[in-house]
C-alpha cells in the first residue's frame, strides 16, 4: 500500500508558488500586454492621448523592405549560430568526456567563454578581427579586402556570429558533457570491444541517447539566437547594425527603433512579430523534430 | 519590450531609494538632477553640483548620471510616466523636439520668473538659444553643455609636405590633400559616417535647408530637402577625393575612428567638435604642432554660422513647488559668469553666455595652450545672426533621421552605391519617419 501525504488546503501550494507567479506577472505577463497595447495605437513617448490605430503599425513595419532584411539576417543568425555552437560544444563534450590526460583542465577552459559577457566579448573581436589593424591586417596585406567587415555585410554577419558561437559553444558543452557522463559506460566499452572506434561511438551510441538534451539546446539556442541579450549586445558593440543594414537583426532593430527613434508603437508592432516568429519555431520544433527523440 | 518595463521599475526604484534616504529632519529641500555625460565629463559635471550645495544651505542638488543621452531620455520618459521624474534632466539635442512637445517640462523663462530671477535672456549667444528656442524666440530650456564642430589639423605635417596656406576652403583642402599624399601621408583627411559635421554644420554655414517649413521650425509637416542641395555635391566630392585615396574612411568598425587616427598621427585633417580639443591637446605628442578652425567652405560661398551641438537642461513638470525653488537656484548658480568659465575650462565646452565668453577673453583665457584655438568655435557660432536656415533643426525623430543618412553614407563610401539614389531613398525614409511622428504628435502644434 502507497503511503500518499494529501494536503488538503488550496492556499498552502498557492503561497509557496506565490513569489514565482508574482514575478512572471510582473516581468513578463505585463510586459506583453503593454506592448500590444503599443502595438496597436500611436502614443506620444512622454504620455498622452493614445490613438487607436489598428493595424498600421504592423503594416508600416511590414511594408519596409529592410524589416523583411532584418528577418532574413535573423534567420540566418538564429541557425547558423546554434548549428555551430552545438556542433562545436558536441565535439569538445565528446573529447573531454574520453576523460584523457588533461580533461580537467579542458572542461573548464572550455566553459570559460561562456563566463564573458556577450558586448565584452564583442568588442574584444572587433579589435581582433578589425580589417585595418589587428591580427585580419595580416590576411589584407595578402590581398586587400580578403576580410572586411565594415565593408561587406556577409564578412560582418560572419564576424557576430562567430562571436555569437565563440561565446555560447561553452554553453551547449556544459550540457551535452553532463548528458555523456549519464550514458551508461557499459554500452560504450562493449561498442568498443566490437572494434568500433571513437568516432563510430560517437555517432552510433552516444549521439542518439543524447538526443533529448540536443533537443533542448537546439530549441534554447535559436530562442537565444533570435531574441538573446548577447544577440543584441554583439551586434550593438560590433557593428551597430551595419553596414548598410548588413547585420540588422531583429532584436537590434527594434530596440534602435524603440529606444533610439522613441517609435514605441512600430518597435512593439516588430516585437509581437518577433514572438509569433519564435513560437511558430517552437510548435514546427515540437511536432516535427521532437516525435524522432526518446526519452528512454 | 521587457526592457523598458525593467527600466520603469529601476527608475522608480532609484528615485524611491534617494528620495527614501532624505532624513525626516532635513531642512534642506533635494531635488534631483539627471544627466548624460560619463566618465570625465561625469565627474565634472558632479563637481559643479558639489559647487552648488557647498555655496548654500538651503538646497541640496542630487546628481545622477544615466551613462549616455539617449538613456536620459528614456529614463526621463519612463520616470515622466512613472511620475518619479526629475526635477531637472539633461536632454541632447536631438531630443529638444520630444521634450517641446511633451507638455511635461516648464519651460525656462516661466520657471525663473515665478521664483524670482531676473535673467537677461539676450545674453545666451543667439546660435544657442535659438537651437533650444521656440520659432517665436522663447527660450524652453537651459543651454548647458555645448559645442560645435571644428576643422582639425596637422600643422607640423603641413609645414613637412610644404603647405604654406591654412585651409579655409575646400579647394585649399583638396590642394592640401595632394600636397600631403605626395609627401607620403597614406591618410590625408579621415572622416566617417557621421552626419552631424559632414551634412548639418556644412548645410548651415553653406545657408543650405535640411528640410522645409525652415528646416522644421514653422511646422510639423516639413519635409526633408537634404537630397537636392549643395550637401548632394559635397558627398560627391568626398566620394571623388576617397577614390583618389586623399580622404580616407576611419569608423571603429575599421579598427580605428577619426579623433585616434588624428591623435596617432595616421591622418592629418579632420572635422569633429570642439569637445575633442581638450583630447587631442592632451593625446598629440609634445612638439607636434597641431590647429584647430571653422570649418571650410566652398569658395566664393558667403559663409553662415554653425550649429550649435551638446545638451540643455529641462525642467521637469510635476514636481512640488519647493524643488522648483532650488532647480531655479542652481540654474542661476550655473549661469554666473564664473561658474560658466570654471566649466568651459575644465570640459572644453563653449561658454553659452556673452558675458562668460567676454570674462574668459578677458582673463586671457583663449592666449595660451592648450586653449588657443577655442574662441573660433564661438566665432564660428556667431558669424552671423540666426536665419531660417542656420538657427537649428526641428525635426522630429532626428536621431532616426541622421541614422538614414548615415547608412546612405555608409553605401556610398563604402559599398560604392549611387551618391544621388542613396540620399533620395534616405530623404525618402526620413520623410516617412517625420510623418509618423507628425501622425503621433496629431493636433499639435510647434508655437
Amino acid at each position: 500500500m502507497e503511503k500518499r501525504a494529501v494536503f488538503k488546503s488550496w492556499w498552502l501550494p498557492v503561497l509557496f508558488a506565490l513569489p514565482q507567479l508574482v514575478l512572471i506577472l510582473l516581468f513578463f505577463y505585463w510586459p506583453v500586454a503593454a506592448v500590444v497595447n503599443w502595438a496597436f495605437t500611436l502614443e506620444p513617448p512622454f504620455g498622452g492621448a493614445a490613438e487607436f490605430v489598428g493595424f498600421a503599425n504592423f503594416r508600416e513595419a511590414l511594408s519596409d523592405p529592410f524589416y523583411w532584411n532584418s528577418v532574413v539576417v535573423s534567420l540566418i543568425f538564429a541557425t547558423v549560430g546554434p548549428f555551430f555552437c552545438i556542433f562545436i560544444g558536441l565535439t569538445l563534450a565528446l573529447a573531454v568526456d574520453r576523460q584523457l590526460p588533461g580533461s580537467g583542465f579542458f572542461r573548464f577552459f572550455y566553459i570559460l567563454p561562456f563566463a564573458i559577457a556577450g558586448p565584452a566579448a564583442g568588442m574584444a573581436f572587433r579589435f581582433i578581427l578589425s580589417p585595418e589593424r589587428g591580427l585580419a591586417a595580416s590576411i589584407n596585406a595578402l590581398s586587400p579586402d580578403l576580410w572586411n567587415p565594415a565593408k561587406y555585410g556577409s564578412h560582418a554577419l560572419a564576424l557576430v556570429i562567430i562571436i555569437f558561437i565563440w561565446k555560447w559553444s561553452g554553453y551547449t558543452f556544459i550540457f551535452l558533457l553532463a548528458g555523456l557522463q549519464s550514458v551508461p559506460r557499459a554500452l560504450g566499452e562493449a561498442a568498443a570491444m566490437d572494434g568500433a572506434g571513437p568516432i563510430r561511438r560517437a555517432i552510433d551510441v552516444q549521439v542518439p541517447l543524447l538526443a533529448p538534451t540536443l533537443f533542448f539546446l537546439l530549441v534554447t539556442m535559436m530562442t537565444e539566437g533570435f531574441v538573446g541579450a548577447d544577440t543584441f549586445g554583439i551586434v550593438h558593440s560590433v557593428t551597430g547594425g551595419g553596414p548598410n543594414h548588413g547585420t540588422e537583426v531583429m532584436v537590434y532593430r527594434i530596440v534602435d527603433e524603440a529606444f533610439q527613434g522613441l517609435n514605441y508603437s512600430g518597435a512593439s508592432a516588430q516585437s509581437i512579430i518577433l514572438i509569433g516568429l519564435i513560437m511558430l519555431f517552437t510548435f514546427i520544433q515540437f511536432r516535427f523534430i521532437e516525435k524522432r527523440v526518446h526519452y528512454k | 519590450m521587457k526592457i523598458f518595463a525593467l527600466k520603469t521599475v529601476l527608475a522608480g526604484l532609484m528615485a524611491a531609494t534617494t528620495l527614501g534616504a532624505a532624513p525626516a529632519f532635513a531642512e534642506k529641500t533635494k531635488f534631483e538632477f539627471w544627466y548624460g555625460l560619463s566618465g570625465d565629463l561625469g565627474e565634472r559635471v558632479q563637481d559643479a553640483c558639489k559647487k552648488f550645495n557647498d555655496s548654500q544651505a538651503d538646497y541640496e542638488i542630487v546628481c545622477t548620471s544615466q551613462n549616455a543621452y539617449d538613456a536620459t531620455l528614456q529614463n526621463t520618459i519612463a520616470a515622466y510616466r512613472a511620475k518619479k521624474q526629475p526635477a531637472i534632466t539633461q536632454i541632447y539635442d536631438a531630443g529638444t523636439l520630444d521634450l517641446m512637445l511633451s507638455g511635461a517640462f516648464i519651460p525656462a523663462k516661466k520657471l525663473m520668473a515665478d521664483n524670482g530671477y531676473k535673467i537677461d535672456w539676450n545674453n545666451y549667444f543667439g546660435g544657442i538659444a535659438n537651437y533650444y528656442a521656440t520659432a517665436g524666440g522663447e527660450l524652453q530650456s537651459f543651454p548647458f553643455n555645448s559645442s560645435t564642430a571644428m576643422f582639425y589639423y596637422n600643422e607640423t605635417a603641413f609645414e613637412k609636405a610644404g603647405i604654406t596656406f591654412k585651409p579655409e576652403t575646400w579647394e585649399q583642402v583638396e590642394e592640401a590633400a595632394r600636397k600631403l599624399k605626395a609627401a607620403g601621408y597614406e591618410c590625408p583627411l579621415g572622416f566617417n559616417f557621421d552626419t552631424w559635421a559632414i551634412m548639418e554644420q556644412f548645410s548651415a554655414i553653406h545657408n543650405q535647408p535640411l528640410a522645409t517649413k525652415a528646416n522644421g521650425y514653422q511646422g510639423l509637416d516639413a519635409e526633408v530637402v537634404f537630397n537636392k542641395t549643395k550637401f548632394v555635391d559635397h558627398v560627391k566630392f568626398f566620394k571623388k577625393m576617397q577614390d583618389e585615396k586623399l580622404f580616407v574612411v576611419k569608423t571603429k568598425q575599421l579598427g580605428m575612428d577619426i579623433v585616434p587616427a588624428f591623435t596617432s598621427q595616421t591622418c592629418q585633417m579632420m572635422q569633429t567638435s570642439v569637445a575633442d580639443h581638450g583630447t587631442v591637446g592632451k593625446t598629440l605628442p609634445e612638439g607636434v604642432k597641431w590647429q584647430a578652425t571653422m570649418l571650410p567652405v566652398w569658395k566664393g560661398t558667403e559663409r553662415k554660422n554653425s550649429l550649435v551641438g551638446g545638451a540643455s537642461l529641462w525642467v521637469m513638470a510635476g514636481r512640488p513647488d519647493a524643488e522648483y525653488k532650488g532647480a531655479a537656484a542652481f540654474l542661476n548658480f550655473i549661469g554666473q559668469p564664473d561658474m560658466v568659465q570654471w566649466w568651459s575650462t575644465v570640459t572644453g565646452y563653449i561658454p553659452v553666455t556673452k558675458t562668460g565668453f567676454d570674462a574668459m577673453k578677458a582673463n586671457g583665457f583663449y592666449d595660451k595652450a592648450p586653449y588657443k584655438g577655442r574662441e573660433l568655435a564661438i566665432a564660428s557660432l556667431t558669424y552671423t545672426p540666426t536665419s531660417e536656415n542656420t538657427r537649428g533643426i526641428r525635426l522630429g525623430g532626428f536621431t532616426q533621421i541622421r541614422k538614414e543618412v548615415g547608412t546612405a553614407l555608409e553605401a556610398i563610401f563604402m559599398q560604392n552605391a549611387d551618391v544621388q539614389k542613396e540620399l533620395d531613398q534616405a530623404a525618402e525614409r526620413s520623410n516617412a519617419v517625420l510623418r509618423r511622428f507628425e501622425k503621433t504628435y496629431a493636433g499639435q502644434k510647434l508655437n
